[in-house]
């Protein structure tokens, strides 16, 4: 009987040390990356509810200090995202605070290129973070049945340049799959891109195929995201003994609250909670949650102050999200910004660079040199066990 | 590069020039503006596109009096039911659009008002209005090929633009930076061409317009707009939004930028700085005519040379409507086309973001290759539906289209229910793919089996 037979059964809960082995290897490890789409609120996400400046700042936005899910003191959560608490109490999600880069854009597209590329604020890259981990000695470590797949987004993001796919049903891209024919890649650029994404198609519709998931007990929510949660358990439930899937990416949002940001977002991160904690259900059901690490991104937080629209600009540094079985967690990792000290165009002056949260996922997660990951060197952030 | 235009269309260059500024053309198409010279037949296109109208009336919705906001409505049933009519009603706008695009006689017009959708992107997923997005199609339709300048002034004051942008909300006291920052990044400039600070001045210009949403109109609110000095660009002045946008204007770079952009839609996806420079000129000199521009990028060496032909990807819209006028198949209502192309990562009248679709490359990932694929086979399986038993008549398929093979296969030597020759295989090629294939059809493939083989082609996604 394998364990998700037995969990099916009893819904019971296994100790981490069972499972210690078979995460011995970065090959068999799951990272969901999670983009927050059009810039996430993080002063309304993760909210300093006690500092004075906060309510100032905001007159109508401000979240009341009896209404937010307190962390601790200063800090609290935005009270959507109460499903988030009982991971938090289990130690199992941590909050980075303060995330950006040097020089922010505030243009969306730019941003979310610099976060997907890990490049300078200065220099455009084409390949995602991801396809550089892969080339670092992540591809050598597994064979893996696809290097990413994104769900319910066209883009790859941060797989791009990686043999990645995007689906949002994986039985139909199964089937859907025998339209392709096996080819020699060559031609112009375009005609390789096609070419490049058939092989892809193949190679992952081959991993792909089989008794798969069947139906998992676990239920998700029926908005957009939380069906993308429940493809990607599924493909985790489905890849057992074979190669696996390292990377996901989903997306949600749009979070560009420009105007009327108070119910908009309320609804955005209520949708994003239900979605994470059906995550975490789904991986315990599939047997991975101790081999899984979820990671939220934004292109960017949004202006400390409210505009006159009842919404928010675009802003710069937020808090994210880490979540798993191996997340040192019910901690925050990092300094949140100070709200007495915007930079010139009013905004947050970042306390961590997001290239320390991939070069710690690079060294930690999967063992690769985190300089060719992020292309120079960043410290590490304190956030994981292993 | 090939540094010559050819001095008579061969068929593969009226090929190359109607996929190009159309959408896939008809072997018969191909054979009418074959043997013109290069300058008759740009000349004769836009001449064309400039007189368009549209062939069918609009939805009758488009001529209703203006719908109540949504928020206006009383109880969650009003809402629903207000909100299931906006959905149906832009269907049917799209639908239109479609079959307008099916059967235009000149689809350049049809191509030049998806143009500038795409880059005055603009959502009815916000501005929750199928009018208002009709009535901004008709301003894009109006200036597609004529003064950008106009066009933009017009874009800043569209009801539903500024509602999109959040143009409405901007007041002087506190101004919102959505359409200010935007105009720059995307419908002028290009990023890098300003600063965080010019945004701010932008932003405080273009504070005071509000949208009346009984009439659909935009209205200046003057005390809420900001009069005092602003520094745009390295200029000093008391700007409104209008003289904001005549700054922006006056930038070396909005030419290029707007030059630049139809280069990648019409010639290639790297445009070349030698070639863009004196195009950008002349745009600006004719008075910011878009006609021009597209005359000028047309007509040189680089949009003929071979190595810039097939290098393009089909858009979902171009793949849907060029296949059914690429084959003359005809259809009973192109309101099924909507979902096909949204699937493919393409619904009319709400592209993802204000960017609009990226396009190229970024059209083909697993998801919409699998779609568009799925797509032509079903297509070609409708109309491959026993045709004996039909006669020689127009066939039924699933998809409500129906396709008279015969004619269209005969002039290339080609017959329904036999395997094409050496010969005729070539004509085939030519008719449906802009470059060699990528895989041979298997031997043994009759008729239209052959037509759906090569749809399902590599190269048939490349234009």
């Amino acid at each position: 009987m394998d364990r998700r037979q037995l969990l099916s059964l009893g819904g019971l809960a296994f100790p981490a040390l069972s499972w210690a082995q078979a995460a011995a290897s970065a090959a068999g490890r799951v990272l969901v990356l999670v983009e927050l789409k059009g810039g996430n609120d993080g002063l309304n996400t993760v909210v300093p509810y006690a500092h004075p400046a906060y309510a100032q700042l905001r007159p109508s936005l401000a979240l009341k200090a009896d209404e937010v899910l307190r962390l601790d003191g200063a800090l609290g959560l935005h009270p959507s995202l109460a499903p988030l608490i009982p991971m938090w109490e289990k130690r199992e999600l941590a909050v980075l605070l303060g995330l950006g880069y040097p020089q922010p854009n505030l243009s969306h597209f730019r941003s979310i290129e610099i976060w997907d590329t890990a490049s300078r604020a200065t220099e455009y890259l084409d390949e995602g973070w991801v396809a550089r981990a892969m080339s670092a000695g992540l591809r050598e470590s597994a064979r893996f049945t696809t290097e990413g797949v994104a769900i319910g987004s066209a883009s790859l993001g941060a797989l791009a340049g990686a043999n990645a796919v995007s689906l949002t049903n994986p039985e139909a891209f199964v089937t859907q799959a025998r339209l392709v024919r096996p080819a020699h890649v060559q031609g112009n650029a375009a005609l390789e891109h096609v070419l490049r994404v058939e092989s892809g198609v193949l190679q992952a519709a081959e991993g792909l195929r089989g008794p798969g998931a069947g139906a998992m007990n676990t239920e998700f929510p029926t908005h957009n995201f939380g069906q993308a949660v429940r493809a990607t358990c599924q493909i985790v439930a489905g890849q057992k003994g074979k190669g696996g899937v390292p990377v996901f990416h989903l997306t949600h949002g749009s979070f560009d609250t420009h105007r009327g940001q108070l119910a908009t977002h309320a609804n955005l991160l209520k949708q994003l909670a239900e979605g994470l904690a059906a995550l975490k259900a789904g991986l315990v059901e599939a047997g991975a949650w101790e081999r899984a690490l979820v990671v939220t991104y934004s292109e960017f937080g949004r202006r400390a102050r409210q505009n006159q629209s009842g919404g928010t600009d675009h802003g710069t540094a937020a808090p994210h999200f880490v979540m798993g079985g191996s997340v040192r967690g019910g901690r925050f990792v990092g300094t949140m910004p100070d709200l007495d000290r915007l930079d010139g165009n009013q905004n947050l002056v970042h306390t961590a660079d997001f290239r320390q949260l991939y070069a710690t996922i690079a060294r930690r997660w999967w063992g690769v040199n985190p300089e060719t990951v992020v292309r120079g060197t960043f410290d590490l952030l304190p956030f994981l066990e292993v | 590069m090939n540094t010559t235009l050819p001095s008579r269309l061969s068929a593969a260059d009226a090929r190359h020039l109607l996929g190009r500024t159309g959408f896939m053309p008809s072997p018969g198409e191909v054979s009418a503006w074959a043997g013109l010279a290069p300058d008759e037949a740009v000349n004769r296109l836009l001449a064309g596109a400039r007189r368009a109208e549209p062939r069918q009336p609009a939805p009758a919705f488009t001529r209703e009096p203006i719908r109540p906001p949504l928020r206006a409505q009383g109880d969650v049933d009003a809402r629903k039911e207000a909100l299931r009519q906006l959905r149906a009603d832009t269907v049917a706008l799209a639908g239109w659009w479609l079959q307008e695009m099916r059967d235009s006689p000149t689809p350049l017009a049809e191509r030049m008002a998806l143009f500038w959708h795409n880059h005055f992107a603009t959502s009815v997923q916000k501005v929750r209005q199928a009018q208002g997005m009709y009535i901004q199609h008709q301003l894009l339709r109006r200036h597609a090929l004529g003064s950008f300048r106009e066009l933009l002034h017009g874009v800043a004051r569209d009801p539903a633009m500024l509602i999109y942008l959040d143009g409405a909300a901007n007041r002087a006291e506190s101004p919102n930076e959505n359409f200010a920052r935007e105009v720059m990044e995307l419908f002028t400039l290009g990023e890098g061409q300003y600063s965080e600070q010019d945004i701010k001045e932008a932003a405080r210009a273009f504070s005071g317009w509000a949208v009346d949403r009984e009439a659909w109109a935009a209205r200046f609110r003057p005390r809420q707009h900001d009069r005092g000095d602003k520094t745009l660009l390295g200029q000093r002045g008391r700007f409104d939004a209008d003289a904001a946008l005549d700054v922006m204007l006056d930038q070396p770079a909005a030419p290029r930028f707007i030059v630049s952009k139809l280069w990648r839609e019409f010639v290639s996806p790297v445009p070349d700085a030698k070639v863009v420079e004196p195009v950008a000129q002349r745009f600006r000199e004719s008075g910011w005519r878009t006609d021009v521009a597209l005359r000028e990028l047309l007509l040189s060496p680089a949009f003929w040379a071979p190595q810039n032909r097939a290098v393009l990807i089909k858009s979902p819209v171009e793949l849907a409507v060029g296949t059914l006028r690429q084959f003359e198949i005809e259809l009973d209502n192109a309101q099924a086309l909507v979902g096909v192309t949204a699937r493919q990562g393409q619904m009319l009248f709400s592209p993802p973001n204000v960017k609009g679709w990226p396009g190229y490359t970024d059209w083909i990932t697993s998801t919409t290759l699998l779609d568009r694929k799925r797509f032509t086979e079903r297509l070609f399986r409708a109309v491959e539906q026993p045709r004996m038993e039909m006669g020689r008549g127009m066939q039924p398929g699933g998809f409500g289209v129906r396709f008279d093979a015969e004619p269209w296969l005969k002039p290339l030597g080609a017959w329904p229910d036999r395997e094409p020759d050496e010969a005729a295989r070539g004509k085939l090629v030519e008719a449906v793919l802009a470059t060699a294939p990528v895989h041979p059809v298997p031997a043994g493939t009759v008729g239209l089996s052959y037509l759906r083989a090569m749809s399902l082609d590599p190269a048939f996604q490349l234009k």
